[in-house]
Formats: structure tokens, sequence, C-alpha cells
């Protein structure tokens, strides 16, 4: 077991470092442009692009480049963001990430129990106009872009019906910490939790629906009928629980993305100060050393959720946890 | 049908194929190995079927795929037509390819379904140069299919026809007319009658044994149904846990066998006959090839077990004439 | 009675025992909806299975034998699906029983166990948390009770360490061992029907030979009957007491194994067992095997269904309805036009087809295909 984690760790480190060197080569090593001036920035004064080059030692070494860019990232985090004065760029993530990490919880928590429950009803109820109805909401969700979706929800709780009973509890758009009032917390994120949730309610709901159907034929399922169970019990302690290991893996990546930067849409829309926001602005102004960072930090988070899926995987499926 | 090089059954001349201390080792997850094929040595004559039987894990799968070189082998020696083929290249293959040939289990994925049958019997003829060195021309190909269904027993006309619109014996014998394609010497047959139905596994069997007697060719025919394998056995090689156990004439190892797991295994055959109320002869299940047991790998269910047994690993000796038993305390023949 | 043919279809297989059958089923046909029409998978299946009786129900793939079991055990639930005749099990019709009622007779009165015990296991749970399931599923037990029983039950199909077994997972088991486990879930409730379809077909045959002598015995350890399905004949001559065979989705030859063995009165049956490589005596040059394949159920001839293939196949076959069974020894029927015109085929073993087929293929229409051509697709 010992060994099996070590193992895992190693990996992960591996993943992680090979990211990374992908991640410099693309951005400090392409032929034909110079580093130096896309960190500083545009229009940079001679002064700063020496001192650039100096900070980063472009003048050096490709791999001592890369440790100094590796350096300045995990260890003494003073990589700074030239176009935005000087900002640090590490503290700024650690500021941007509970934003982040709030929102996706949330809409994860919410399409999970909402998927669930419409692929399996959709699932027992197979053919009928219940299970038809509900498909369609799943197809109508998924083909919702979530910035339009944003947007006409701010639309209407913000402006159009905001003054009346129905909306006047929505704040303005913004974030407000858990820590500084739970309830403010909640009313400023239920609606954009909704609103990321929608696409991915639509996605597994119609993935569980599948699973299970196609699980209706398999013969421990004839079993589990044969026993005498009831339809209920066969088809949730029998097929939903066997889905769920598939499930499990979809949700790993989702989440994973997610919380690594993807909800950057939902988070410009609704004005939420996370990491996508934070991605995007760094793309915006073309801000190199942000770029950098919200990248690494995105990997992180993919490759910390792919090892947290495993491990739940192997509390899913007896028949991977003897493979190891 | 001249294009068949037809060379009558020559007992006790050279080996066609010959197999010396053959191993195939796979390795497993936690450090593991499964011996597939544990130390193999067996000769196949030319003009002959030898029948490689045994239970699930016995390894006679995994072997006739090593003897056409369809999988690398870990360790041993495989020579063909006098030639090693053990260590080559799947370039240095290519030529003999047309000589040794395999037919599958499952027929219908063995065949390419978005294929006409036509197209998936020429590919071998196109690829292949003719016997002249060169390319086939294409009326060569065309007659060429033409004698192949006549071989097998189907009209030309399923030569336009998709996989999905035959039936599952008409289906083997579009793969055997596949095998047969390039005139092979050999034709290794891994259980190629246990999917179908009863009522079509004789007619497939019966062609089988047709085709060898018209065209002289040399099976190996794997197979875990005893029943089969002797009809269409000369001599039969018995494998258990990755290794053979017995090796000899069809009906002298079947009738008289002189190893205890060979006894068990004819005598555990249902027969369709009513009467004689049978007791399972054996107890337990085939132990894992992954945990092997020490000594002989059949002393576990053993019914005549003797100390020796648990820690000494019996070697293929001969019995009689040409009868071959790993066993250190063999059957008498009655 | 084998010489006085009566011209009405006939009940087939009388009990050979006074107790009343435990099931009785009666023209049991069943019909899919396919392309616009209902195709008959089972037509008019009538058998009765007696009290501790072991019936071998035989027959090759799309012989309709699984469908006529999982009709029994009301598992067909594909829509649209027909399902007429009657079958009664205690007196209880179960053709037309709502779900609710067949649901409480399932694993209690009747259980099932399946051909390949490592899908048929969920993959997820303990084998003893699935038998544990079905214990609890019908009777009150505590889960220390079921448990208890559960343990026993292994026990008592040959599991060794049942206690520990019982807490390892479906894939963790050998074959043998999970079908031992599938039985004794399928016992765990004391079903006076057990339904085994092809229960030995992804064993091992030294394995199979342990799981057919286990079968064998529950009639007397348990007092439960067997309804055997399988493609083995060697299976059914072993195990069954009563043979039916099925052909095309309808009965060929229902009788004692023994008499049906001995002198098989359907020319399929005949054909069938002669096909089979021997394993003991000389072997054959050639195996006589039956020419052609089993008609699917959309191409089933409107007569006898097996007549495309019949090495007696003649006028009086073709028309329908199919021939009716009669009566061709005691207890055992064929649906098979031979025995009534007074030409019955010769025992068994004493020259199979050959002889007997040339004896009769002078008023036969259509000479017999080629022995190893298939019908041309």
């Amino acid at each position: 077991m010992i060994t099996a984690l070590l193992r895992r760790l190693g990996q992960t480190v591996f993943v992680l470092f090979g990211i990374s060197a992908l991640v410099f080569c693309v951005f400090f090593a392409t032929p034909g442009a110079d580093p130096t001036a896309r960190i500083a920035g545009r229009n940079a004064s001679p002064q700063t692009m020496e001192k650039v080059r100096k900070e980063y030692g472009f003048d050096r070494p490709l791999p001592v480049q890369y440790a100094t860019m590796m350096k300045k990232l995990f260890i003494t985090r003073d990589l700074a963001s030239y176009v935005d004065r000087g900002e640090l760029v590490v503290p700024e993530i650690a500021r941007a990430a509970p934003v982040t990490v709030s929102l996706v919880c949330g809409a994860a928590l919410i399409w999970v129990v909402a998927s669930i429950a419409m692929g399996t009803l959709a699932a027992a109820m197979k053919g009928s106009w219940v299970d038809r109805g509900l498909m369609m909401l799943g197809l109508i969700g998924i083909s919702m872009p979530v910035f339009w979706l944003g947007q006409v929800t701010n639309l209407i709780t913000q402006s159009r019906y905001h003054d009346t009973w129905l909306f006047s509890w929505v704040p303005g758009l913004g974030y407000v910490p858990f820590t500084e009032s739970p309830l403010g917390w909640f009313k400023a994120l239920v609606i954009p939790w909704v609103v990321l949730a929608v696409m991915f309610i639509g996605i597994y709901s119609r993935v569980l629906r599948a699973d299970l159907v196609a699980l209706a034929g398999e013969d421990f399922m004839r079993t589990a009928r044969a026993k005498g169970l009831s339809p209920t019990r066969v088809l949730l302690r029998h097929g939903l629980r066997t889905s769920m290991v598939t499930f499990v893996s979809l949700f790993g990546l989702d989440f994973a993305q997610l919380v690594g930067g993807g909800a950057l849409l939902t988070e410009v829309v609704f004005g939420l100060p996370g990491v996508g926001r934070l991605t995007y602005q760094a793309l915006t102004n073309l801000d190199l050393p942000l770029i950098m960072a919200t990248v690494m930090y995105s990997a992180v988070f993919v490759v910390l959720a792919n090892a947290v899926v495993d491990s739940v995987y192997l509390l899913l499926d007896p028949r991977v946890r003897d493979a190891r | 049908m001249s294009a068949f090089p037809v060379s009558s059954p020559e007992q006790g001349g050279a080996p066609l194929l010959s197999v010396r201390a053959l191993r195939k080792t796979y390795s497993l997850p936690r450090g593991q190995t499964l011996k597939a094929v544990d130390g193999v040595s067996l000769d196949v004559l030319p003009g002959e079927v030898l029948g490689l039987v045994g239970e699930s894990g016995c390894g006679k799968s995994t072997l006739g795929r090593c003897l056409l070189r369809l999988t690398d082998v870990s360790s041993g020696q495989i020579t063909f037509e006098g030639q090693d083929i053990t260590h080559l290249g799947e370039r240095a293959l290519r030529p003999l390819r047309q000589r040794m040939q395999m037919v599958f289990q499952d027929s219908y994925a063995s065949l390419n379904p978005r294929r006409r049958i036509g197209d998936l019997l020429a590919e071998p003829l196109r690829v292949h140069p003719g016997p002249d060195g060169r390319k086939r021309p294409a009326a060569a190909i065309t007659a060429r299919l033409h004698e192949l269904m006549d071989l097998v027993s189907l009209p030309v006309t399923a030569l336009d026809r998709y996989p999905h619109e035959f039936s599952g014996g008409q289906r083997q014998r579009i793969n055997i007319a596949r095998a047969l394609a390039l005139s092979p010497r050999l034709v290794v047959a891994d259980e190629p009658v246990s999917a179908l139905d009863v009522s079509v596994q004789a007619q497939i069997v019966n062609l089988f044994a047709d085709l060898q007697a018209q065209l002289g060719l040399t099976y190996v025919f794997v197979a875990h149904d005893l029943a089969v394998v002797r009809q269409i056995s000369t001599r039969v090689a018995v494998m258990y846990l990755g290794a053979v156990v017995e090796l000899g004439e069809t009906d002298d190892v079947l009738h008289h066998p002189a190893h205890p797991y060979t006894a068990a295994l004819t005598q555990a055959v249902p027969r369709p006959v009513v009467g004689a109320s049978r007791h399972p002869p054996l107890r337990g299940d085939i132990p894992s090839p992954v945990a092997r047991p020490s000594g002989c790998r059949f002393h576990t269910r053993c019914p005549m077990v003797q100390d020796r047994c648990r820690v000494e690993d019996p070697a293929l000796h001969t019995v009689r004439p040409g009868h071959q038993v790993a066993c250190h305390f063999p059957l008498a023949a009655d | 009675m084998p010489d006085n043919f009566p011209s009405a279809p006939v009940q087939p297989s009388p009990t050979q025992h006074t107790a009343a059958p435990l099931l009785a089923v009666r023209n049991l046909c069943v019909s899919f909806p396919s392309g616009g029409r209902m195709i008959p998978i089972v037509e008019n299946v009538s058998f009765t299975l007696a009290e501790r009786d072991i019936l071998g129900l035989v027959g090759e793939s799309g012989s309709g034998k699984s469908v006529t079991a999982m009709a029994l055990m009301g598992l067909i639930d594909s829509p649209g699906v027909q399902i007429t005749g009657s079958a009664l099990f205690r007196g209880q019709e179960l053709v037309g029983l709502p779900q609710k009622q067949l649901r409480r007779l399932r694993g209690r009165q009747i259980a099932m166990i399946f051909q390949d015990p490592m899908t048929a296991f969920t993959p997820v749970y303990t084998i003893g948390w699935q038998i544990d399931e079905q214990i609890r599923a019908h009777e009150r037990l505590s889960r220390k009770q079921a448990r208890a029983r559960t343990v026993d039950l292994l026990a008592e199909m040959g599991v060794p360490d049942p206690a520990r077994t019982a807490d390892r997972y479906p894939h963790q088991l050998s074959g043998g061992l999970r079908q031992r486990a599938m039985i004794a879930m399928a016992l765990s409730c004391n079903p006076a029907l057990l339904i085994a379809d092809e229960p030995t077909t992804a064993l091992d045959v030294t394995v199979q030979a342990q799981i057919l002598d286990l079968i064998r015995g529950l009639r007397t350890a348990y007092g439960s009957s067997v309804l055997l399905i399988t493609h083995d004949m060697g299976v059914v001559a072993e195990t069954c007491d009563t043979t039916l065979v099925l052909y095309s989705g309808r009965v060929a030859e229902t009788g004692p194994t023994q008499a049906l063995f001995a002198q098989p009165g359907h020319p399929y049956t005949a054909a069938l067992l002669a096909s089979i490589p021997p394993l003991d005596g000389p072997r054959p040059e050639r195996l006589p095997a039956i020419a052609g394949a089993p008609p699917v159920p959309l191409e089933r001839p409107a007569g006898c269904a097996f007549s495309p293939r019949c090495h007696y196949v003649h006028e009086a076959c073709l028309p329908a309805p199919p021939p009716p069974l009669v009566p061709v020894g005691p207890h055992q029927s064929a649906a098979c036009v031979l025995s009534t015109e007074g030409t019955p085929l010769p025992p068994r073993l004493i020259s199979a087809c050959a002889s007997a087929a040339a004896s009769i293929r002078h008023q036969a229409a259509p000479t017999p295909p080629p022995s190893h051509g298939e019908v041309s697709p």
C-alpha cells in the first residue's frame, strides 16, 4: 500500500515536471520570439528590458532559465507581473483560488445531485414521456452556452425583474468571502452555481441514463431481478452503484479542469475574481508570468484531482483494487 | 488445383515444425509472472494433425500463437521447415507467413464487418507475391477465389456479400478459405468449432478433415473438446498449467492414458449415453497459472499423489513407443 | 399404445410420478415484435415437471430454450412481447401474473442460475453480500442470521473456507467456485424449482463434472426440481430424467431420457446424437453431419421446421401446420410424421442415418444436399 502511494506520488511529481517544462518551452523557448520583451510588456523601456533579462536569466542557458522560473514560482514566490506594475503573481492566485473553489464546489454539488436524479428517473421510466422530457431538458442544457445563459440571468435578476419579490434578494455582481458573511457568500454564488451546473446536468444525466440502460441488459441485472428484488432496488443498488464507476471518472476530470480555471466564462460574466478571470485578464494583457502561473496552478489541480479519482476508483471498484 | 503443393503424409520424416523448451511468460502487476507456456518441447510432423487439448489456463492457445510467432516468445526455440524462426523480425517472417496460417474461434471477430468476403479473401493474395515471385494478376486472383469457395463448399455469390450475412458455420468456412488462400503447409486452428452449434460443428470438423486429405495439410488443432480433438487428430498433446503432460497417438492417449490428469479428463467428459452414473473424477479447481504448484503441477488435484510429486517436477519421458508422459508414477496401459 | 397413433395432438410427457406436477406448461408461445409484425420465438411448447425431477431442455442456439425459461420467470420485459399459453406452478398460473406477485415467487419458489457466473454476479459487491440480499428480500432475518445461513449454504455447496469466501468479490473466485456460490444463492430460500440455464457451459470439464454432480444431488438434499437448459447432449444424458428437445422454437421430441437416447423418435434428435464425435469405440471416418443451419425465426418453414435439413423429408412434411407431437413409445412423443406413416426411426447406434435414409429416400422428394454443404445464403 505504501509503495503504491509512493509510486503514485512519484508519478504525480513526474507529470508536473513534464507539464512545467512544456509550458516553459512554449512560452519562453519559442524560437524567434524574445521572452524578455514579452515579459516586460509592450513599449517597455530599455532599463526594464535589461532588468527583466537579468532577473530571469535570459542571457543564460535554457535549463538555468527553467530553474530560475520554477524557483520564482514555487520557492521564493516572487514572480512578478511587469504588465501589472510589479504585482506578485503567486499571492494573486492564492487570493483567487478560494473564489473558484467556492464556485465550482457548489456547482458540482448541484450537478451531481440533479444529474443522478434525472438520469436514474429517466432510465427507470425508459421510453415514457418523462424519459423523453428529461432528456430533452438535458439537451437544452447542453446547448445553452454558459456565457449566454449567465448574461440572460443577469439581465433578469439584476435589472429587468430585480425589483420584484422574486429577485429582490439577489446581490450585485461580485464575491463575498465565506468568512465575512456565510449568507452573503451563498447569495452571491447561488445563481452562478446553477448557471455553471446547467450544462453538466445535461451531459451527466444523459451519460448516466445511457449507462443505466446499457447495464439493464447485463447478466447481473437479470440475476438481481431473478432474485426477486424490487425494481427500485435492482436499479439503485445494482445498476446505479455500478454506473458510479463511470460517473466518478467523468466527474473527476471535469471538476479538476473547472477548479483549474475552466470556469473562466462564468467568473467573467458574474464578476467573480477567481482563477479563471485571472487567466482571462492575463491573456488579454499578454501577462506572461501570470499565464505561466495560472497554467501551472491548473496543471497541479488536474493532476491532483486525477490522483483523487484514482483513489475513489479503488473504493468503488474491487476489480481495480486487485489489479494494483 | 495446381496451385497447391500436395505432399503426402510422411511419418517419421523431418518435422515440419519443431519446438524446444519453449517458454512464454507475461509479467503482471506486483511483480508476479504468468507462465503461460512453461517449457514445451514437441514436433509437428508433416501431414499429421496434432491436437492440443487442455482446460482453461493450460496455455494451449498461447502455445498455438507462439508456434506461428504471432506473439514473441520468452525463451526456447521454434524451427519451421528447418529454419530457426524464434527471433525473426516481422519483415523476415512475412514470406514464411504464407506457409503457416491460423484459424480462430470467433468467426465473426476475425472478419472485418465492413468489407466484402471477396475483398477479405483477395487481400493476402494481393499482398503476397505469386509462386513466380511477381504480383498476381487480377484474373489469377479471381480464379483463386472461386477455387477457394469451391474448397469450402460455399457458392461463388458469397464473395459479394458481407460477413454479417452468413451463419456462424459459413463464417468459419470463410475463415478457413482465408487461411488457405496462400496454400499454406501448416494451419494452426484455435478452437475453430467451439463457438458453433453441435449440428454445425460436425460439418466444420468434416471440412477440416477433407481439406487435410485433399491438400496434404498439417494441422495443429487447439481445442478443449476432447471428442472433437479425437475425431480429427493423429496425435494429441494434453496440456496442464503451461506444460505438455502427455503426448502420443490419439487413441493410445485417450483410451490408455498414462497421466492421471488425462485419465480424469477423459472420464469427466459427459457422454451422450444414458446409464453409468459418473462421479466427478477430480476435486477442486485448476490452480491459477500465476501460482503454479511446486513439484508436479498436477499434484494438488491428483488422486494418486505421493511425497515425491510435491517436490520434484516430472519431465516428459517415453513410457511406450510414441507415447510420452510427465508423471513419476504413470498409469499402466490396461 | 405405441401401435395406436391417435391423430389429435397428445399432451407430451405424462409424469411417471403420481403426485401432481410441480410445473405444467401448456402451449407456451412467446413472440417479439419486429418490423411491424410478431416474430414467434417459442411456439406451443408444452411439458410437465414433477417434484424432484430433472428435466432437460435441449436445443441449439436460437431454439428458444432460454426464452422459455425467461418467460416462466417473467423476466422478459422487452416492449411489445407477447406471451400466451399457460404455465401452472403448483396450481398457480404464471403467464400474465403481475410483476409484484411474480417477484414474490422469484428467488423464493423459483430460482435461477445462469451460464456465466462471472457476469451473473454484480461485480462491486462481495458474494456473501449478494446471497444475504436474496435471503433478506424474502425472509425477515437480521444481517447476522442471513450471513450465518449464507456461510452454511456455501459450505454445503462444497466451497472451502466458506466464511472467508463470502467476503470475497466475484472476480476473486475461480469459475467453479463462482458457480457454486451462484447455486448457493439460488438455493438460499429453498426453492421448489431451480432453473439452470447452461450452468456448466462456461466451465472446464473437470469442474463441470463436479457441478453436475452437485445439481444431481439437489433433489435429495433440498427436494428441488430442476429445469436444466443446455445444448450438450452429454450433459442431458448424465443428468436429466426427462428430456425435451427443442428445434427452432418448437418441441421436436420429448420423453424419458433413457428411451429418447436409446431410440430417438425425431430425425433431428437422431441426427444430433449421431453428429457428436464419439470419445469411445471406433472413430468414424467422417461425422454424419446435419447439412445447413437452423432457420432464423423469420424464415421458419410453415411445415416441419427441420424439413430443409432432414434426410427423410417428403411431401407430408412441408405443408402447414407443423406436425403435431405423436407418441412413439411409452411417455415418449415426437413431432414427426414418420411413425404415423408406419416407418419409425430405427434404434440408435445400429448404423445411424445412413442405411435407414437409403431405405426411405426413394419416396422422399428432394435428394439430401452434400453432407458438408450448407444451404446457400
